[in-house]
């Protein structure tokens, strides 16, 4: 019988899919899933969207009833590319029959996802993690734009892994979305975390049945509400052995689904049938499911070793040493063994004519086969990097050779060239080292001029080096304008090389509006290492030439004529406006902190020990472009195997790095009186407040708000001076990368790119750290307004704390030129040896400075675009003049300067 | 206001008026009635921008809502179908948006009023017409570029909160977002109007009435009346139903669906009929009224109107056909097959 207390949940594409009590299992497609599925991610970042369309299409073919749609990759913009997918999906009748699943671990692309749809979708997901306010806010909004909801058992304390936590969770979820939002009951679907089992830790043999009892538990208890989950989890334990995960997918379901599961995410092609399942398998599986005897896993495991698929066996296995020398090779490659490189490559030279012939026959088809498993996704960036180690070391093995026969003979067509820069003024360079990595292993002979590379040095060497392709990488914003001046001289010079433009803070509307147009030879903006490959082979090959140079300029032309006719959809208000609606900050609530000693504080050699326990590990794997976050990433189906090897290197590179005192790290940080007067922030000599010894100016967001919602600027942060408060202002520089030079040098010397990489890489997180800790350093003791703090590193990367520490360069106060005025201050190079470029980069590249903001209400923000009064404003009171300061500001200005 | 639209529903069917655009036609209007004084100056030609005459030629306005509430209408809808600053921006008349909608609904509201009191046994209602705007948010206008979108999400909210705020300040009852053939496009309107609620601290009864293009059945969007049901039942409706486009005849299959399915009253407006080949509507108030008896006898509705073609005749005749019938009754519909 029906219950009017609980109508069914009713979700919609084209079509309705009426969720009834007698509808046993609504099945999610997720091989649209960046996350999930590599074949589609690479075919996000390549953007096929056709193909990527084709993927959904057969989902829905495949049985799918809800297509779920994640664009969480950190190469990508996963609000323009949810935006743009599901655009096309509306255009695709036979897909978007079926209700679109919004799958996203960030707000802003759900709420983006949320504007695309006009049927009734499923957020996935919210949940209590960030508090309740926050989930009351996302509740009401998923609401209002006609959604239903999955909610995560996740809440402060974290994911909940027990029965009892998972029940708490989920009924308070609950009771907040039913009293507090009023949250139709029928809407919610609860996904209350399926864990692996069978992992041989005794704490997770009850994961299965923590889920089957808490799916019944929330049927039973809470009406209405809905049971998911992802079901592959369960088996991640037998990852390569198909036949027992299938059986276990099958009867993990079974049960789940009695218990009262009616939604889930579920591989079809990795399913089994219940019946189908042989018996004795089907006993052991149960037993580990449902915990029903203590040795059920290793009678599983032992059980497993017989019905696997190929009885690979994990033992160090040597057999491929009795291959012939050609599969040797490959072998090496594929895996990245350089122990018996040498003897091999010189076992293949006896037996080929010419030196030469080794690189172009097997050493060349073993990097094939590298490029073609990464090209798949089979292989990740860290193990292509070390068979690019592999390779340069097989290369230079043979160079006397292959010097010894130049000398002999002229005759040498070699491989396309390119040379790699990172601009005048950057000194940033991992993502450009791992494109050249990526390009030589793909045949390209790569001329790598490394970092802070004039203008005229770039070209020089381009024609003498005759190179077929010019790349140039920058990560801070001053590098786009440099990008814009090679290319000018470029066409100056009437040159036809191809320019490869990649680096964070490009783009390709920045490389279409800019730099596309001042150069009549190709440009080409690349999203990525993997990416840089086909678009370099298709611009030196003579076939594909034309037709990539006519794309992409018709691309570029069509997004500058785009970008000039766009309306300006945001509304600025006046800066007098924006400055009056400032941040209201009742100065006269709480007393303001003098800090214990005021002026420059400096730290020379600091404990990298201590500097290591403060490192946030997913900014690591990033750069590696491993997708996930620490230590979740290891848990990864995918990604997880070679995430741990990474991270394991990366704790060797740091014991080394300590054991034998390899790199320096120094600070110093200041803390000065300080107020505000409107946009500036000006430092006194002492606390008499008679002396302005420096201004600091700050720049105020100017998009029109929302009632109530202030414009921000950091200076409204600091008592002003009319309030006639006694404030502070702090200033750091950190770095842990003095002393790096010659440790990469000889890394590179060794052909050893993935340890150099390695090495910069880790320097990174440890000044990011060493940012941390002295930030700590500074609530808890120097400036000491947070003396009872208490946090963990977890707490400590979330910003659990009271006071920013913003850094000139970035969102919330992007203008560089403030750097300088900083350093100024701290007296930074003479202190820490970190000096600044002429474009205001910091050098050693693992260097980080900012601002120290006390005030409770102080948050990080966004400046956003800025109209030509406040620049303006800001060029006077910088004393710049206005194109200077425009050309600081180019990205955040409304209009074209 | 005093009367309780939600409470007479459950009394007696309520009829909508029929055609404006019509009406306007009867009157041979040239451009200088659409400039008036205020636009005499306006640098593109104005003729044809229904929406200004409320401004213009007010008196012209206020007697088609007169004729209706005449015939028998208990809801007048204002005259604002293309009132939103997308649609205007075909006229670059952006900025006479809240004046086209407060003028408006303030016509409306004084003839209203004035029936009203002379007839307070029948109460009459002003709904502020919300028109789809000349754009559609979840299909492409370019063949050739399916990804590619002529309006945003974003910009229908602003635009719609400007038309519903400056509606309902001019005095109308309910607000009616009507000829739905993009339901991301009536998404954005309720959207726009609950944050006119929430800013206000005060609800507004809200209608919402969708188109089926063609014979397929569906929207324009391409969704099945139960899909187009199922998405905008997040909001606590007055009433969903399908106006324009087809014929009543047309439309039964469609409205049976409803009549089942929602959870809300439901109401028609529909076209006198399908156009002839001149594009004219010859559908006469006999033959319209009896698709409609039709209709009300099988419990089909609870608000009944006309859309293009239809005349205070037509409506004379179909609030004869309501006061003959029972309204349908609201039940919660999933009832019947979810056993």
């Amino acid at each position: 019988m029906s219950n009017k207390e609980t109508p069914t949940l009713k979700l919609s594409g084209l079509e309705p899919l009426i969720v009834t009590p007698l509808t046993n299992f609504v099945n999610v497609g997720e091989r649209t899933n960046v996350t999930g599925s590599r074949k589609f991610a690479r075919l996000i970042l390549e953007e096929k969207y056709d193909e990527a369309l084709s993927v959904a299409r057969n989902q829905v073919e495949g049985g799918a009833q809800i297509l779920d749609v994640n664009m969480d990759e950190g190469m990508l913009d996963g609000k323009e590319a949810m935006v743009r997918f599901l655009n096309l999906v509306a255009a695709e009748p036979d897909i978007a029959r079926i209700p679109i699943m919004i799958d996203s671990s960030k707000w802003e692309i759900i709420e983006a996802g949320l504007k695309c749809i006009q049927g009734k979708g499923v957020v996935n997901s919210i949940s209590l993690k960030e508090g309740e306010e926050n989930f009351i806010a996302q509740a009401r909004k998923v609401k209002r734009y006609g959604a239903a909801v999955i909610v995560m058992a996740f809440d402060e304390e974290g994911q909940a892994d027990s029965y009892e936590r998972r029940i708490e969770i989920c009924e308070r979820s609950y009771r907040v979305l039913v009293d507090k939002v009023n949250f139709p009951k029928e809407d919610i679907i609860f996904d209350p975390n399926i864990f692996p089992v069978a992992t041989g830790i005794e704490e997770h043999n009850d994961n299965a049945m923590d889920f089957f009892r808490a799916t019944r538990w929330i049927r039973e208890n809470l009406p209405g509400a809905h049971v998911s989950g992802g079901v592959s989890n369960v088996s991640f334990s037998f990852r390569g052995n198909n036949p027992v995960r299938e059986a276990m997918h099958s009867a993990f379901l079974y049960h789940a689904i009695k218990e009262g599961m009616d939604m889930g995410i579920v591989n079809p092609t990795m399913l089994e049938v219940y019946d189908d399942i042989p018996k004795d398998l089907l006993e052991r599986v149960e037993d580990v499911l449902l915990n029903r005897r203590p040795d059920a896993t290793e009678r599983l495991l032992e059980f497993a070793e017989t019905v696997k698929g190929d009885g690979k066996k994990k033992v160090k296995d040597d057999s491929w040493r009795k291959e012939p020398v050609a599969r040797r090779l490959e072998h090496a490659l594929v895996k990245g063994i350089v122990d018996y490189i040498d003897e091999d490559t010189e076992e293949a030279r006896q037996q080929h004519e010419r030196p030469l012939h080794v690189i172009e026959g097997p050493l060349m088809d073993g990097m094939n086969v590298v490029g073609d498993l990464f090209g798949s996704g089979k292989m990740f960036l860290p193990q292509v990097v070390k068979s690019a180690r592999v390779m340069k070391k097989a290369v230079a093995y043979l160079l006397p050779y292959l010097e010894a026969e130049k000398a002999a003979n002229e005759d040498t067509s070699s491989a396309a060239k390119i040379l790699l820069a990172t601009v005048k003024g950057d000194v940033h360079d991992i993502g450009k080292n791992i494109v050249g990595v990526v390009l030589a292993c793909n045949n390209f002979d790569i001329v790598d001029m490394g970092v802070m590379v004039p203008t005229d040095k770039i070209l020089d060497k381009a024609i003498e080096e005759n190179a077929d392709v010019i790349g140039l990488s920058g990560l801070i914003t001053p590098s786009l304008d440099e990008m814009v001046a090679v290319a000018k001289e470029m066409e100056r010079r009437k040159m036809t090389t191809p320019l490869l433009i990649g680096g964070a803070t490009t783009s390709r509307i920045h490389t279409a509006v800019k730099i596309d147009p001042v150069y009549s030879g190709s440009v080409v903006h690349v999203l990525d290492a993997s990416k840089s490959v086909p678009v370099a082979g298709e611009l030196i090959s003579k076939e594909t030439y034309d037709g990539i140079y006519e794309r992409t300029k018709e691309e570029y032309a069509r997004l500058r004529h785009d970008h000039a006719n766009r309306k300006q959809v945001k509304n600025y208000i006046p800066y007098r406006d924006a400055l009056a609606n400032k941040q209201k900050i009742d100065w006269t609530d709480k007393p303001m902190v003098k800090p214990a000693a005021l002026g420059n504080q400096v730290f020379k050699d600091y404990d990298i020990a201590e500097i290591r326990k403060y490192i946030d590990w997913t900014p690591f794997f990033n750069t590696w472009m491993l997708k996930g976050k620490y230590p979740a990433i290891f848990e990864n189906e995918v990604v997880g195997e070679e995430a741990r090897k990474l991270f394991d290197d990366a704790q060797v590179v740091l014991d080394d790095i300590i054991a034998k005192d390899l790199l320096y790290a120094n600070a110093v940080i200041g803390l000065y009186p300080a107020n505000a007067v409107d946009d500036s922030i000006d430092i006194y000599a002492n606390d008499d407040r008679t002396e302005v010894i420096k201004t600091f100016n700050f720049l105020r967001q100017q998009g029109k708000k929302g009632s109530g919602l202030p414009n921000l600027s950091l200076a409204d942060f600091v008592a002003p001076k009319e309030s006639g408060k006694q404030d502070y202002l702090g200033g750091f520089a950190v770095t842990a990368g003095v002393g790096i030079e010659p440790l990469v040098e000889a890394y590179e010397k060794d052909h050893d790119d993935y340890n150099a990489i390695m090495i910069k890489a880790v320097a990174d997180r440890l000044a990011e750290a060493f940012a941390e800790l002295m930030h700590e350093k500074i609530r808890t003791e120097l400036w000491g307004y947070a003396a009872a703090e208490s946090l963990d590193n977890e707490a400590l990367i979330k910003e659990k704390y009271q006071g920013i520490r913003p850094a000139p360069g970035y969102p919330a106060c992007p203008d560089h030129t403030e750097k300088p005025v900083l350093f100024d201050l701290l007296e930074v190079e003479k202190n820490t040896g970190i000096s600044l470029t002429e474009s205001n980069a910091m050098y050693p590249a693992a260097s980080v400075s900012g601002f120290y903001f006390m005030h409770p209400e102080a948050k990080y923000f966004g400046l956003g675009k800025i109209e030509k009064d406040q620049v303006k404003d800001y060029a006077g009171r910088k004393g710049m003049s206005l194109e200077e300061a425009e050309k600081w500001l180019a990205p955040n200005l409304t209009y074209d300067a | 206001m005093a009367y309780d639209i939600q409470e007479i529903l459950k009394d007696r069917i309520l009829v909508l008026d029929g055609a404006m655009g019509t009406m306007i036609q009867r009157h041979k209007l040239e451009e200088v009635d659409f400039r008036g004084d205020r636009f005499k100056e306006h640098d593109s030609p104005l003729k044809g921008n229904n929406d200004l005459l409320s401004i213009t030629r007010p008196d012209i306005i206020r007697e088609i809502h007169a004729l209706y509430y005449e015939a028998g209408a208990d809801i007048a809808e204002t005259n604002t179908f293309s009132g939103t600053t997308i649609a205007q921006a075909d006229y670059g008349l952006e900025s006479a948006v809240y004046d086209i909608n407060y003028e408006s609904a303030r016509i409306a509201r004084e003839v209203a009023d004035e029936f009203t009191a002379r007839e307070p046994h029948k109460p009459r209602f002003v709904a502020g017409s919300m028109g789809p705007t000349n754009r559609t948010a979840s299909l492409s206008p370019d063949v050739n570029d399916p990804g590619f979108r002529a309006v945003t999400f974003d910009e229908l909210v602003t635009a719609y909160k400007e038309q519903a705020g400056a509606l309902l300040d001019g005095g109308a009852d309910v607000l009616l977002v009507e000829t739905v053939f993009d339901t991301l496009n009536a998404k954005a309107a309720v959207f726009a109007i609950e944050e006119i609620f929430e800013e206000r601290g005060k609800t507004w009864p809200v209608m919402v009435s969708g188109t089926i293009t063609d014979a397929s059945g569906r929207t324009l969007s391409g969704q099945t009346t139960e899909a187009f049901l199922v998405s905008l039942s997040h909001v606590p409706l007055l009433s969903i139903g399908l106006n324009c486009a087809l014929g009543a005849e047309q439309l039964r299959p469609y409205l049976d669906t409803l009549a089942r399915k929602a959870p809300f009253n439901v109401s028609a407006h529909p076209n006198a009929g399908l156009p002839n080949e001149f594009g004219e509507y010859d559908q006469t108030p006999e033959e319209m009224a009896e698709l409609i008896d039709g209709f009300l006898s099988d419990n089909y509705l609870n608000i009944v109107g006309g859309c293009c073609g239809t005349t205070p005749d037509h409506i004379k005749l179909i609030a004869e056909a309501a006061n003959r019938h029972k309204p349908r009754p609201i039940e919660i519909p999933e009832l019947a097959n979810s056993i």
